[in-house]
């Protein structure tokens, strides 16, 4: 008989399936918890609980001062829930002349449970590698060309508490209702590789 | 460990795939799926199963998806964990599963010591076997204290299933010219590190 381990590698999709009938033949899985699991993920976990966030901080300065003291609480305040190792929320307050960004290089860890599963190009391996050491030049690739005053703060997500970006509200949406601004928030501008308002190169 | 995922500051990468191209992998889905039942029912935690992606061979690691990687070190855990073997879980797809290298021990933390925002803090000269979340980036260099975060089980420690105390991690401000003299853009790295990764600077 021919060692499986010297044929060629299965498909990720073949080994995903061993795996789900390891788990429920000795793990104890439920037959529903892939989908449970899936359709809870996919309709709560979602960028526009972040994007409110954003939007009540906008119109509510003391919505605002919360959120930046403790992120974790005021999402907990509109009904957004955490993973049990999420154990703070820290909320980065970008301005004309500060721009925030957040990576992990380590792996690719994001407040998905408030700005949504991460995007491929925030787990790629070269974001990972580059926006550290070389921000302004990535970001400009990204098409976000900062001007040269412009203070870059790169955020590595090492431990485990997790960020987001408070974005500046672009000035010709003021007085907009909260409900439209909630519209226009991005995820990639929760991460920081965009902005909302229109910069200078 | 010094790992292939410790990408940060690594050269010869090239532009970030951006905007990302859509795709649909259903397979994708089910791996988060089993790798969060696997981690509710503490069949691991999530410090373990960082550590076990760290471990995967690098070629592998440089070259699998984002989520083929979570399936190597779900695999792998099960596996060291008992629920499976490899000899199962190859008869299942009739073929090869590659799975991560074999875990060596890990560390407890240094006794405690206290740091204050604005403190000086240096980052020990260390070189860890185990798992470890201080990147290599920042060892040896010195920063600010910006920040305080509540306290976490230590990773080095729960990352090899020991009984690991928590303990603070600090919000650390290095300039990247500190980083990369001469060989990077200018900007404000944060980084947050554990207590015992850190020692106080000399002024």
């Amino acid at each position: 008989m021919v060692n499986p381990s010297d044929q060629p590698t299965a498909s990720a999709e073949e080994r995903a399936s061993a795996l789900e009938i390891v788990l429920r033949r000795k793990g104890e899985m439920p037959g529903t918890f892939v989908e449970d699991f899936t359709d809870h993920a996919e309709e709560k976990w979602i960028t526009e609980n972040g994007a409110r966030m954003v939007a009540r901080a906008w119109v509510d300065p003391g919505f605002r001062a919360r959120m930046l003291a403790d992120g974790k609480a005021a999402a907990q305040e509109m009904g957004f829930e955490f993973p049990e190792h999420h154990r703070q929320l820290v909320v980065l307050e970008n301005s004309k002349d500060v721009h925030n960004v957040i990576v992990c290089t380590l792996c690719s860890c994001t407040a998905y449970t408030i700005i949504g599963a991460a995007p491929d190009w925030y787990k790629d391996i070269d974001y990972r590698a580059r926006v550290v050491r070389e921000s302004r030049t990535v970001l400009k690739e990204m098409g976000l060309d900062l001007p040269a005053t412009t203070e870059i703060r790169v955020w590595d997500t090492t431990a485990d508490h997790r960020y987001m970006v408070l974005p500046v509200q672009p000035p010709e949406t003021t007085g907009w209702p909260e409900e439209k601004l909630v519209k226009i928030v991005t995820q990639d501008a929760m991460i920081g590789a965009a902005r909302l308002d229109k910069m200078e190169g | 460990m010094d790992g292939m995922h410790d990408l940060g500051g690594k050269q010869g990468f090239g532009r970030v795939n951006y905007p990302s191209p859509p795709h649909d992998e259903t397979w994708e889905p089910l791996v988060r799926a089993l790798s969060a039942f696997a981690l509710r029912k503490h069949i691991y935690n999530m410090d373990e199963m960082r550590h076990a992606i760290e471990r995967m061979a690098p070629r592998h690691y440089m070259t699998a998806p984002y989520y083929e990687r979570h399936l190597t070190a779900v695999a792998t855990l099960l596996v060291e964990k008992d629920v499976t073997t490899r000899e199962e879980l190859e008869a299942l797809v009739q073929g090869a599963f590659p799975l991560s290298g074999p875990i060596g021990p890990g560390r407890l933390p240094s006794p405690p010591q206290l740091f204050m925002i604005g403190d000086k803090v240096c980052v020990k000269n260390e070189f860890v076997p185990g798992h470890v979340r201080m990147p290599a980036y920042i060892r040896g260099k010195t920063g600010v204290v910006v920040g305080i975060s509540p306290p976490y089980p230590f990773p080095d420690a729960a990352g090899h299933a020991m009984q690991a105390p928590t303990e603070p991690t600090y919000d650390v401000r290095f300039r990247s010219r500190d980083l990369w003299p001469d060989s990077c853009d200018e900007a404000l790295n944060h980084v947050g590190v554990f207590q015992s990764y850190l020692e106080k600077a000399e002024t």
